[in-house]
């Protein structure tokens, strides 16, 4: 097997945005023949390709709208030297302590004789489907002492150090213990050999998943303005809401967006730079465990105290709310049945067209990418890749200023909502997609072929049961992603629709906690069982892809 | 000069016990190979002379430094012996020349010390400590592994089946060019194998392991020759095993009567003879033991042929025996020959209870 990327099972959780992405032109082409793709397919790639990257061109266009003086004025003024601190601050600190949180946890899973070294290694994921802003509301109503940065840091540590734990794990399990025997045989201690065999070794993934939560903490929207932690996102939004949803949005959205496509970018040359290969396949021995002796105690209070602060507190404020009439909060507020099965249906509503749509626009690009090959090709690749880097608030903005001047007939309709999830969770649809479509070779169509198959029966006894479980999951990521969306739900719902997510978002702005926990605990309940199942179910996908693509070994 | 020597090493894996009481004494300079199948327990015998596992009973000393007894052991770190892992192991993250000086002092790791010569050792020039591990052979892999351990000058080398991941051609290339670094530098080394040929073209002394027992610690020739039994003469090579009446030094079987390599052996026998010592005449000489050709298996250089012989006495028809005859002449299937045994064998004395029912036969 191949050790360095970080093929984390970061990717298969969904809720964060940013999981894993493979830069088209490195990816091992595995089933790429020479012929050129059939013009229909070229066609709606490009169109969805275009379609995606439609935000920036309409962010870009506004924020050129701004003579360049005038642009200046606005982008050199305190305020925006204080977002970039606050959100730079808050990038570097919270990708340092998920590092070192997710690093130590994984560690002594590991390579520790922990016990209940299994209960803690699920744990560690589980934070990764509660979605962040439901985190927020559970330290806010908690105590308002958690507003500003030491909350915004903390909840940023307990929702996305799992994309450090995940993939720091895996690269774990996967260090060939001959190397730290040998490291040992030439007289070096255990500290030693951490820092000079094991660190090394976990550097790849320490970095992937260090910019994993750069990334997420750069679109964050919803979590920090429930803190009152001003970023770009917070203040982007308040420009909205002043009304002043002109230039200067769009120009803090492009700085944002240069923000987010500078960490992509460093993250794709990075991967293409640390790839590790492991040099032998090795013995596939265990590594020894390290026994804990004294520090027994410490360390297992130190997971009842990660595990209490990441999941404890987020699920025990709600179930607490969820007992409290509305009165005890600090705004009272009571919720009828009514309003929560109508949010809930439009949550999962949305939800299903949002992952509809998300996957009919996902399938040409996926497919082209899979299965041919050129620089048209690779284009479309490439744009797919960079909307990636815009934050869904720049999304939902875009599609505001664009509907509210030129397509006044699509604002506030169901439609565009639907459409800007597409455009958001497309590239995260496409890594699955991909991945499933990877696994339904060529050759096993080929194969197929030469025992007499047509190709509806090669689609239909071949292709679909080999991808169709990892299409499936793909869809219920998706699902997942949009449920639990905030921004762009909030920005472009029509006029009273209300979402799950939008309902714990007024509640606790409005500080009525227990009003907004029967929504949360809803959603945080579809989203940990959706993805529950999804881990259940397709826990071996990576695995079997990596035994069944030709080379990986190498 | 004893370079090491192990008393009654004993380890068990929770239930398993894995090692039974393992004696072993190996002289300074030796290269000694410890031959077992899988499961024999030779990894976990190495690994304790490593210093990775600590024995529960027994005592390890190399020189004159007791390594480990049930209570207290050195740690691997500190005993200065050389690894070599199984595939090599090379750090990925580092260089050719990087791996090589990995556990020398800062100051001669970043004077990339005695790289050249090292690499010179194992048989790969000098413009390969650029190189990232990735970009070597299997083989390459190995003698890179093997100059890393040598390094740091230790006194004894250990190999953890070494070659066993190599390819038949690159494995002969390798195990040379690795026999020629060890014995230019003098080290002991103890090479693990389940690889018969492996051991007895590599090693001066040959311990073989079975059940976590040692069964026999011999030279290469003695070991083949006068295997300790039956089943250690078939793990070692092939062999033709008949039964046989022993007196004075001669054997006397279906294949005729044969010289014994140790005379001491009365009575009944099981007759060890290897399939390269079995000539096969045209036409056939009367009085001379006959066989039919059954099968042939062509490699080359040589061939095996399978045969039918015919019983002296002829109870219940022939048994079954293999020759290794020369490439350039190799007999038909169905034809009928003379055999002929070149050389001594060795005899096995057979228990009382299997003697008397080759009697009734």
């Amino acid at each position: 097997m191949t050790i360095g990327v970080p093929v984390g099972p970061a990717r298969r959780l969904g809720a964060p945005r940013f999981a894993a992405w493979r830069v088209a032109s490195r990816r091992r082409r595995t089933a790429a023949g020479s012929r050129p793709p059939p013009f229909p397919l070229l066609a709606a790639a490009a169109i969805v390709a275009l379609l995606g990257l439609l935000p920036i061109g309409v962010t870009l266009s506004r924020a050129m709208q701004v003579d360049v003086a005038a642009a200046g004025a606005l982008l050199f003024r305190p305020l925006v030297g204080r977002l970039l601190f606050n959100t730079l601050a808050l990038v570097a600190a919270g990708t340092l302590t998920a590092a070192v949180v997710g690093t130590a946890a994984a560690w002594f899973v590991e390579r520790t004789r922990l016990p209940g070294r299994r209960i803690w290694a699920s744990l560690a994921a589980v934070p990764l489907a509660i979605p962040s802003f439901v985190t927020s509301f559970a330290w806010v109503s908690l105590s308002p002492a958690f507003q500003g940065f030491p909350g915004a840091l903390l909840v940023v540590t307990c929702a996305y150090y799992p994309l450090l734990y995940l993939p720091v794990a895996a690269a774990l399990r996967g260090l060939d213990p001959a190397l730290e025997e040998t490291a040992r045989s030439l007289g070096c201690g255990p500290w030693q050999r951490f820092t000079r065999v094991v660190l090394p070794h976990l550097r790849p993934a320490l970095f992937g998943g260090m910019v994993l939560v750069a990334l997420n903490v750069l679109v964050e929207f919803g979590a920090f303005a429930l803190l009152r932690y001003r970023t770009f996102t917070t203040e982007i939004y308040a420009e909205y809401r002043t009304g002043f949803a002109g230039p200067q949005a769009a120009l803090l959205a492009v700085v944002l967006m240069m923000l987010c496509v500078a960490f992509l970018a460093i993250e794709s040359v990075a991967r293409g730079h640390v790839r590790y290969a492991r040099v032998a396949r090795g013995t596939g021995r265990v590594a020894t465990r390290y026994p804990l002796g004294r520090a027994r105690l410490p360390v297992l209070l130190g997971f009842v105290v990660l595990v209490v602060v990441t999941l404890g507190v987020p699920l025990g404020m709600i179930l607490f709310w969820l007992t409290q009439p509305g009165a005890a909060a600090i705004t009272p507020a009571e919720v009828s049945a009514g309003i929560l099965i109508s949010s809930t249906l439009s949550s999962l509503e949305y939800g299903a067209a949002g992952a509809s749509l998300t996957m009919i626009l996902a399938f040409p690009i996926a497919f082209l990418a899979v299965r041919y090959d050129g620089p048209v090709v690779a284009a479309i690749e490439r744009a797919a890749w960079l909307v990636q880097g815009v934050p869904g608030i720049v999304v939902a903005l875009a599609l505001v200023a664009l509907t509210v001047h030129t397509l006044h007939p699509l604002y506030q309709s169901s439609l565009l909502l639907v459409i800007a999830y597409a455009i958001l969770f497309l590239p995260l649809a496409l890594v699955s997609i991909k991945a499933s479509l990877q696994q339904a070779e060529r050759r096993l169509e080929d194969v197929g072929r030469s025992l007499g198959l047509g190709w509806a029966a090669v689609t239909r006894r071949i292709v679909l049961p080999v991808a169709g479980p990892g299409l499936a999951a793909a869809a219920a990521m998706v699902f997942v992603a949009v449920v639990t969306d905030l921004t762009t739900t909030l920005l472009l719902a029509p006029i009273g629709t209300h979402t799950l997510a939008t309902r714990v978002w007024v509640d606790t702005s409005t500080l009525a906690f227990a009003a907004a926990a029967p929504f949360a605990a809803l959603m945080a309940t579809i989203s940990l069982l959706s993805t529950g199942l999804l881990a259940h179910r397709f826990g071996g996908t990576n695995r079997l892809r990596n035994d069944l693509t030709p080379g990986a070994r190498r | 000069m004893t370079a090491l020597y192990a008393s009654g090493l004993e380890k068990a894996f929770g239930p398993h016990p894995v090692l039974r009481g393992i004696d072993l004494t190996v002289a300074s300079g030796d290269v000694m190979a410890i031959l077992g199948a899988s499961g024999s327990g030779k990894t976990t015998l190495l690994r304790l002379l490593a210093g990775f596992e600590q024995p529960d009973s027994g005592i390890i000393r190399i020189g004159n430094r007791v390594m480990a007894d049930q209570r207290d052991m050195v740690p691997a770190e500190q005993r200065q012996i050389g690894y070599v892992a199984q595939e090599g192991a090379l750090f990925p993250h580092l260089s050719v020349a990087d791996n090589i000086v990995f556990g020398l002092p800062r100051r001669q790791r970043r004077a990339q010390f005695r790289v050249r010569e090292l690499l010179d050792l194992v048989g790969l020039p000098a413009g390969y400590g650029a190189r990232a591990p990735h970009q070597l052979s299997g083989g390459e892999q190995q003698r890179v592994a093997l100059a890393r351990a040598l390094a740091p000058g230790p006194g004894m080398v250990l190999l953890d089946e070494p070659f066993s991941s190599l390819d038949a051609a690159l494995r002969v290339e390798t195990r040379q060019a690795v026999t020629d670094a060890l014995a230019a530098t003098g080290a002991t080394a103890i090479l693990v194998t389940h690889d018969q040929a492996e051991a007895l073209s590599m090693a001066r002394t040959v311990a073989v392991l079975r059940d976590g027992r040692l069964v026999q610690v011999a030279t290469p020739e003695t070991l083949y020759r006068s295997p300790f039994d039956a089943d250690l003469a078939r793990f070692v090579g092939d062999a033709v095993l008949l039964p046989g009446a022993a007196a004075g030094g001669w054997v006397q079987c279906d294949a005729g009567r044969l010289p014994l390599a140790a005379g001491a052996a009365q009575g009944p026998v099981i007759v060890l003879i290897r399939p390269e010592q079995i000539r096969l005449t045209t036409p056939e000489i009367p009085g001379m033991p006959r066989a039919t050709v059954t099968d042939m298996t062509f490699y080359g250089p040589d061939a095996r042929v399978g045969l039918i012989l015919d019983r002296a006495r002829p109870a219940g028809g022939g048994i079954a025996i293999t020759a290794r005859v020369a490439g350039h002449n190799t007999p038909v299937v169905g034809m009928r020959l003379g055999i002929m045994v070149e050389g001594t064998v060795t005899a096995f004395a057979v228990p009382a209870s299997i003697s008397e029912a080759l009697a009734l036969d």
